[in-house]
């Protein structure tokens, strides 16, 4: 019951108009970042290198594609978050505002499955969505931009990869990229269970990333004890592939956080769905 | 011998702090038409609900198919079809794709040509592949009961299945019930406010009031259909109930209003009454029973 809940769930996300705006919304942003590149990505990178250019030297196309696919991944994996809340904070909330809920919950299937068939169906989506990133991020920006060695400008100083070491760190980056965006969508779940309308858990998942972003970000002691709980502290971990050395027990770290997150935000979104009286 | 297929004893359901089923008791045997009835806010929904377990009751027990329904739940509404108020569907899909997720979900597989059949069943023949969000509330009731019937469930739930549908929709959805009863041999639980479809579709009922059930047997006995209250209008109404009981001193005569009299009759005395005023020089302009589930009801609630 599960699996055909789960292939309706499919039915559902493919149907849906919206489930298009998410990957539309991506390739115009996309687009409009590469144009800016094209026209004038040389500027950018200037402001980026001019600090260095008194002790190095730049020489080749620092411009490349390998570049311009983290500067993508930085700038929208801040976005993309909606993107995902925009279809997954519909899944459970939209069936209570449209009354469907009602005829599913009368249905032999547990409200368990109803709930798990739902997270599998919003995991496909937002791994469809990271793969669709993935895509224009490395093929379409190499393919315009060209390849070459790549140049990361972080915390510790100036880290440069040469072009051979660059693919796995982006294929082991969108994984832990994935990761975090499940997260997001597993969020948007849980808070679609407490709600009988769409806006309300897209409106709320996105409020708590805010905030919780905000957290992260202020550097006061008080939260220092919570800041590394959060879930939106290791949403930008992927970063870490282009580290040299790679840091690889924080990576292990935010992976452990994100995977109890999402566990926990399930077993939320199971608990509150079994208990709640479907009175739409 | 009847054999039970709902067995609802003592069920209580709270809402904060707000008692919406205090004592419902009820039994549906295989094969009835079961109305429910009760006013608005009596409860009716929430108990529906319970047996489909929408809503968690607090108290009492259902078991259904013999099962009690904590327990057994999957087994169960594998084996019933129900409308609660009104059939959602998912608007931006066919009215075929919609039976085909509600099926694939039900426990029971259909097929391509089921679903044909089932669409041409509620009369939606040809408009399988229409989307949804064009149909009328009339269609999406009837596609309700395509979908309630496509696993071949016996036992059919329909709260209000005819609210909001115009006169000619209420036609159609209660001759589809009948149907239901007549040529598949189902069990169909009815819940209504509305006395006529109870009367006309109903072979047993209960009536619930404030949460709690008040009465429960077969609508024939409940209703008595012997008696009728026969409401005259005649042309001197104060004169005719001096005749009349004068002349038959045990029959229960009230004026109502102007030229209104209420007579309760049996139903072999209304000839003789009509005969009998005519004879006696009034002029009738109307007589007519009146329904006499109306007063049992009003009285059943008043109590």
């Amino acid at each position: 019951m599960l699996l055909k809940n789960t292939y309706n769930e499919f039915i559902k996300i493919i149907a849906k108009p919206r489930s298009y705006i998410g990957l539309g919304v991506l390739t115009a942003l996309i687009l409009v970042i590469l144009f800016a590149m094209k026209a004038d990505g040389t500027s950018y990178i200037s402001f980026v290198t001019a600090s260095f250019e008194q002790t190095l030297s730049f020489n080749g196309n620092i411009l490349n594609g390998n570049l311009i696919a983290f500067i993508i991944l930085q700038m929208l994996i801040v976005h993309i978050p909606l993107l995902v809340a925009l279809v997954t904070g519909d899944l459970i909330s939209g069936e209570a505002a449209m009354g469907t809920i009602r005829m599913l919950a009368t249905k032999p299937i547990s409200r368990t499955n109803i709930v798990l068939s739902k997270f599998i169906a919003g995991a496909v989506y937002t791994l469809i969505l990271t793969l669709w990133l993935a895509f224009l991020a490395l093929a379409v920006v190499k393919w315009m931009f060209g390849s070459g060695d790549m140049i990361v400008l972080n915390s510790s100083g100036l880290v440069i990869l040469q072009e051979s070491d660059i693919l796995w760190r982006y294929a082991y980056s969108f994984i832990v990229a994935y990761l975090a965006l499940l997260t997001v969508s597993s969020l948007s779940i849980c808070l679609s269970a407490f709600a009988d309308n769409s806006i309300g858990p897209i409106v709320s998942t996105m409020g708590i990333i805010i905030l919780f972003t905000i957290i992260g970000s202020l550097d006061v002691t008080v939260f220092d004890s919570v800041k590394k709980f959060l879930f939106t502290t290791h949403m930008a971990s992927w970063r870490s592939f282009f580290e040299d050395p790679i840091a690889i027990k924080e990576i292990w770290q935010s992976i452990i956080i994100l995977v109890v997150h999402n566990i926990l935000l399930v077993t939320i979104a199971v608990v509150k769905f079994n208990k709640k009286d479907i009175t739409s | 011998m009847n054999e039970p297929i709902i067995e609802v004893k003592n069920l209580s359901k709270k809402f904060g702090s707000f008692e919406a089923v205090k004592d419902v008791s009820f039994t549906v045997n295989k094969g009835d038409v079961f109305g429910f009835l009760g006013p608005n806010g009596a409860g009716k929904s929430t108990t529906i609900r319970c047996l489909l377990s929408l809503i968690a009751p607090n108290g009492g027990s259902i078991a259904i198919f013999g099962n009690q329904l904590g327990g057994q739940r999957s087994q169960i509404m594998s084996n019933i079809g129900s409308i609660i108020e009104k059939p959602d569907f998912y608007r931006y899909l066919s009215a075929e794709k919609n039976l085909e997720i509600f099926a694939r979900i039900s426990g029971r597989d259909s097929t391509k040509m089921e679903i044909q059949e089932m669409l041409e069943f509620v009369g939606l023949q040809g408009r399988g592949k229409d989307k949804v969000k064009g149909f009328s509330h009339g269609m999406k009731q009837r596609l309700g009961i395509a979908q309630t019937l496509l696993h071949k469930p016996d036992l059919i739930i329909l709260d209000e299945p005819t609210t909001g549908l115009d006169p000619q929709g209420i036609i159609e959805v209660r001759n589809l019930i009948l149907r239901l009863k007549t040529e598949q041999n189902k069990t169909v639980v009815l819940s209504s406010h509305q006395l006529s479809e109870i009367e006309i579709i109903a072979n047993r009922m209960v009536i619930i009031n404030k949460g709690k059930s008040v009465i429960e047997g077969s609508v024939e006995a409940l209703v008595n259909e012997q008696e009728l209250l026969l409401q005259i209008d005649l042309s001197d109404a104060l004169q005719a109930i001096d005749v009349l009981v004068q002349e038959y001193p045990n029959l229960v005569v009230k004026h109502l209003y102007g030229s209104m009299i209420e007579v309760a009759v049996e139903k072999d005395m209304v000839p003789r009454i009509n005969y009998f005023l005519v004879n006696k020089g009034f002029e009738i302009s109307s007589l007519e029973p009146k329904r006499k589930l109306e007063d049992f009801f009003m009285k059943i609630i008043q109590e």
